[in-house]
Parts: structure tokens; C-alpha cells; sequence
């Protein structure tokens, strides 16, 4: 048996689909719309990034899926049964670090399967496996304190798979790196992701970081939330950095992904959202060039 | 031992140890001052003084404490005194026993009050209006409430720590991160999962402030107590009243030097005990000193 089978032997794909869902905080006078009649699949072993202007309400919608909160209206279904709390077949990956600080790396990485009461000699090698394939095999006995950014993003992957979700679910994960952690975060993750086929739902505000990941794309509006587009990014894998300067696929793609975006931040900066300038101001800089 | 062994003579302890010897100098400079100065060049001001009603001898002057030379005389006579060891084994029996009582009564009061909205609204406001009360002003209702003088000692002493404690246990659990919450909930935590490995131990390094501050009131509060109970009468003489009751003692013995060795005792035995305090505290939260 190989190291890959270890990891795919039991990986279950779930399928997520999200059917006119809002989501509202407030109440009359005070309502605000943060998710309008929201509809998407998240497709079964594929990899959707979710991409959207800052602030448009990505992060409420990750806390609908992970059942940290109920939609207003609308439904949520994994497989076809509704999601109304937290469970271990959808696990989130949040922007910030939520390593426990006072458990070492491989504690972390047990610590789904001992508050289960599932360690077994398989899980385990399973997690031997996971640090190896993470690169902190000669960190398990650190705190997160300890280790460096890229290596804390590393260590919560591996102690989210070690749980075997059905869907991974990432909220701008890598936000903070620095620009060549984050490239290499990319490939950790798309490595990992290309040896289980996971279902993987990934939210970024970086187009390259989407580009360079996804298989599939949607392009969301500004609040409240709506999927303004859908993209298949046909860039055969396993994918390398240089795809992102030199593959014209790829760059068809982005370009296409960037207009759309243009659109939609024209439109709020006409509402008056000053976010949005600086990405209007940007994307002309950008299309001025090429 | 993975640790690189440290050199003892650092930078750091010449410059604590050149701090104690200025500070002795000074005050041993301070005592000799009465030997050097003429009183009768300064007759005028005791005239004065004594014309406008004061007392000249009472007049604050550094000559009146007796020299770190007397001190450490007087303190190698006592030594000896098995009544002196006597004193301190009471007063550290005292703050430990008080100590120790309210680290076991207080953590997990603490933590239910942290934990449960029910136990916190029904718990806190008594706690509130019996927390400014000083630890002091129990000494009377507590020796008449408790059997044995022992034991009110213990119980006042308990007080102090005890409050300190419980405000940071509260503290500190409530201000654990959510996103812990979150992710142990959705990597399958049962309540008492989270309880034993989120909440305790995201709650240890609150809880070792709270015990660091808890300790030093407890000092403070443990000598007023022996001074003012009488440090266990029935005992008789200086032993086995405490320190406090050792000073207390002293003074009114006329052992002048006696209350400097005393005070002197409780600063070694307070500094003991934060000492041992931060020992305990680094074992229990190594995550806290690695960087």
C-alpha cells in the first residue's frame, strides 16, 4: 500500500448545495441584508473557490456552512440533509490561527480523534503520514507559539484532514502570509488536494491564489451576497507557479475573472464604497498594461 | 538536560547583588548618622519645636532604626532560638494552608461562574459586595465564628487569595477565544471535552496571575492577622505565634532589632513563595515561555 492510498482509502466527497439562502442581522429600521437569495452548488470531489470583493459577506456565509449560524431564509444540505450545527464532516479553516496554544503540533493534529474517541493504529499512521506530508515532522513536540506562520496554516490542514470531512471549507486562509509563504502554502495545499479529491470549498480575495487553485470559480457580487458568475478553470493539474505568468488558459481566465470583478466594484464604488476605488484604480493600472 | 547550563555570574546578578550592598551601605550610613551629627548644633530646632508644642525626640530621623550591622547581630542570636524557626513554620503553615484553600475552592468556583450563565447571575453579585470588604475586617467576625484562633488565622488568610483568584479564573475563561470553541465543536468535542482541554487549560496562565497576586495578599494579610489575634495566644512567648506576632512581640519587648530581623524574615519568605509559584507556573503552561 502507498502513502497516497493511506490518505484516500476512506475519503467520502460530500456535495454541498446552498438554495436561495439569506441571511439578515437586525431587525426593521436596523435590517441589513447580508446574504441575498443565494444559490450554489459545491461540487462533489472538486475544488470551488468563492471570490469576492472585501467585506461582501464571505465569512457570514462560511458560518452558515460550518452551522455556526442558520441561514434567515434558505437552505443549507450536505448530501442532501440539512446542516443545523457544527459536526466533523465539514470542517473550517478560519482566517486567523485556532491552533490550541497549549497543545503541541501533534496533540493539535490528534485532538478530533481523541475527543471522538477514535485513535486507533490506523489514525495514528495517519498522522504521521499528515505531518510528514505537511513538512513538521520535526516540529510535532513544538507549540504553535513556536512555529512560523506557513507552518501553523500546515499543522491546522493536517489537523482538519486527519478528521477525513467530507468537505474542507478554508476562509482566506493564507491572508497575512508574506507573498512566497503564500506560494508555497499554495502548493502544500494543492498538492494535498490533488492526492484525495476532497470536496474543498475555498474562499479568497486573491485572484491569483484562485486562479492558481480552483476548478471551479464563483464570483460573487458585493452585499448583499449573490454568485454573479461562474468559472471552469480547464488548467489540467498537477498545476506549477509559472502556469499563473505563462499558461494563456490560465490568464484567459483570470482577465475574464477580473472584468467581472471591475463590474461589480464599479458598481458599489458608485454606492460609495471606498474599498472598491482601490480596486477600480488597480484593475485599470492592470488592463493599461497588458 | 537539553538546556545549555547558564552561567551564575551574569551581568544580571552583579547588578542585584550591587543593588542589596548600596542598599545596606546607605542604610548603615543612615544609623551612623546619630553617632556623626551633634545634636547640640541643632538645639535651636529642638527649642523651636518645643515651642510650638512637638515632641523634638520623636522627630522621623534614619538614626532612630537600628544599623543592618545591629540587625545581623541580633539575627545570629535568634537563630538559634527554636521559637524564631518556630514563628516561621507558622506563618508559611498559615498562607499555605489559606493559599491552598483557595486555589481549591476558588478555581472551580471560578470556572462555574465562568462557564454557566445560571451560576454566574445567582454567584456574582454576592461575590461583588463581599470582595471590597478587606480581608482584615473579617478578623473579628472570624475568630468569633471559628473554633480555634488557628483557624480563623487560616480562614482570613484564605480570603485573601481567594477573591484575587476567583476574578481572574473568571477573567481568564471568558476571554478564551471563540474560535477554539468552534473548532473543537466541529471536530466532535463532547461538553466535557472542552471543559478538560479548552477551557482549564486556556484558563492556567489567568490562573497562575491570580495566584501570584493572591499570594502576596495573602503575606500581607497573614502578619496583620497574627498581630492583631494575639498569633495564637495560647501558644505564650515568641513561638509559635507567627512572624507577625515575632515583630509584634519584639516591639513590645523593647528588641528593637528584633523587628527588622523579623520584617526582613517575611521579605525572604515572601520572596520563597513567589519564587515557588513561578516554578509551579512555568511547568504548567510551557506553551507560555517558548517563543
Amino acid at each position: 500500500m502507498t502513502d497516497t492510498n493511506l490518505l484516500r482509502r476512506e475519503i467520502k466527497a460530500g456535495e454541498i448545495t446552498v438554495s436561495n439562502v439569506s441571511k439578515c442581522y437586525g431587525a426593521d429600521r436596523f435590517r441589513k441584508d447580508v446574504i441575498l437569495d443565494c444559490s450554489f452548488v459545491i461540487e462533489r470531489g472538486k475544488l470551488t473557490v468563492m471570490i469576492g470583493p472585501s467585506g461582501c459577506g464571505k465569512s457570514t456565509l462560511i458560518r452558515l456552512l460550518a452551522g455556526f449560524e442558520q441561514p434567515t431564509t434558505g437552505k443549507l444540505e450536505l448530501n442532501g440533509v440539512p446542516i443545523t450545527r457544527p459536526a466533523r464532516d465539514r470542517l473550517v479553516l478560519f482566517q486567523e490561527t485556532a491552533l490550541f496554544p497549549w497543545m503541541t503540533t501533534y496533540d493539535n493534529i490528534l485532538y478530533g480523534p481523541r475527543a471522538r474517541g477514535e485513535v486507533t493504529p490506523q489514525t495514528l499512521e495517519l498522522a504521521e503520514f499528515l505531518l510528514n506530508k505537511v513538512g513538521l515532522r520535526d516540529f510535532r513536540k513544538k507549540y504553535p507559539p513556536q512555529l512560523s506562520g506557513g507552518m501553523q496554516r500546515r499543522a491546522e490542514l493536517a489537523r482538519a484532514m486527519i478528521n477525513n470531512p467530507e468537505v474542507m471549507i478554508l476562509d482566506e486562509p493564507f491572508r497575512g502570509l508574506d507573498a512566497m509563504t503564500k506560494e508555497l502554502m499554495w502548493e502544500y495545499y494543492s498538492a494535498l488536494y490533488e492526492e484525495n479529491r476532497r470536496t474543498n470549498f475555498f474562499v479568497t480575495t486573491d485572484i491569483d491564489e484562485a486562479i492558481f487553485l480552483a476548478d471551479r470559480l464563483l464570483i460573487m457580487s458585493n452585499i448583499p451576497t449573490q454568485v454573479r458568475a461562474v468559472l471552469e478553470v480547464d488548467v489540467p493539474r498537477p498545476r506549477k507557479l509559472a502556469d499563473l505568468v505563462e499558461n494563456d488558459r490560465s490568464n484567459e481566465i483570470k482577465m475574464q475573472a477580473l472584468s467581472i470583478l471591475h463590474e461589480e466594484a464599479m458598481k458599489s464604488f458608485s454606492r460609495g464604497s471606498k474599498a472598491a476605488a482601490d480596486f477600480v484604480e488597480a484593475y485599470s493600472k492592470r488592463v493599461a498594461k497588458s | 538536560m537539553a538546556l545549555a547550563r547558564k552561567p551564575v555570574f551574569t551581568s544580571a546578578l552583579w547588578r542585584g547583588l550591587a543593588s542589596i550592598a548600596i542598599f545596606l551601605i546607605l542604610w548603615e550610613l543612615g544609623s551612623l548618622s546619630k553617632v556623626w551629627i551633634k545634636w547640640d548644633s541643632f538645639e535651636w530646632l529642638r527649642n523651636a519645636l518645643t515651642a510650638v508644642g512637638l515632641k523634638p525626640l520623636y522627630l522621623p530621623w534614619i538614626g532612630a532604626v537600628p544599623a543592618p550591622t545591629e540587625v545581623l547581630h541580633a539575627w545570629l542570636k535568634v537563630i538559634h532560638d527554636p521559637g524564631y524557626w518556630q514563628s516561621w513554620y507558622m506563618s508559611l503553615f498559615r498562607v499555605m494552608s489559606g493559599f491552598v484553600a483557595a486555589m481549591i475552592i476558588g478555581i472551580p468556583f471560578g470556572l462555574l461562574l465562568a462557564v454557566s450563565r445560571s451560576a454566574y447571575g445567582i454567584g456574582f453579585p454576592v461575590f461583588e459586595v463581599l470582595r471590597p470588604i478587606p480581608p482584615l475586617a473579617w478578623v473579628p467576625a472570624s475568630i468569633i465564628f471559628w473554633p480555634t484562633q488557628e483557624l480563623s488565622i487560616a480562614f482570613v488568610t484564605f480570603l485573601g487569595a481567594f477573591y484575587t483568584i476567583v476574578i481572574n479564573v473568571v477573567g481568564g475563561a471568558r476571554s478564551i477565544d471563540v474560535r477554539y470553541f468552534q473548532a473543537a465543536r466541529s471536530m466532535g468535542s463532547s461538553q466535557s471535552d472542552i471543559f478538560w482541554r479548552i477551557i482549564l487549560p486556556g484558563t492556567l496562565p489567568s490562573i497562575m496571575v491570580g495566584s501570584a497576586v493572591g499570594m502576596g495578599i495573602t503575606w500581607e494579610v497573614v502578619v496583620a492577622a497574627e498581630m492583631i489575634s494575639g498569633g495564637g495566644s495560647q501558644s505564650g512567648g515568641t513561638g509559635g505565634g507567627g512572624l507577625g506576632f515575632f515583630i509584634w512581640n519584639s516591639y513590645v519587648g523593647g528588641a528593637y532589632e528584633q523587628i527588622v530581623v523579623g520584617m526582613i524574615s517575611i521579605g525572604i519568605a515572601g520572596a520563597l513563595s513567589s519564587e515557588l509559584l513561578r516554578v509551579i507556573g512555568k511547568r504548567a503552561t510551557p506553551w507560555l515561555r517558548l517563543r
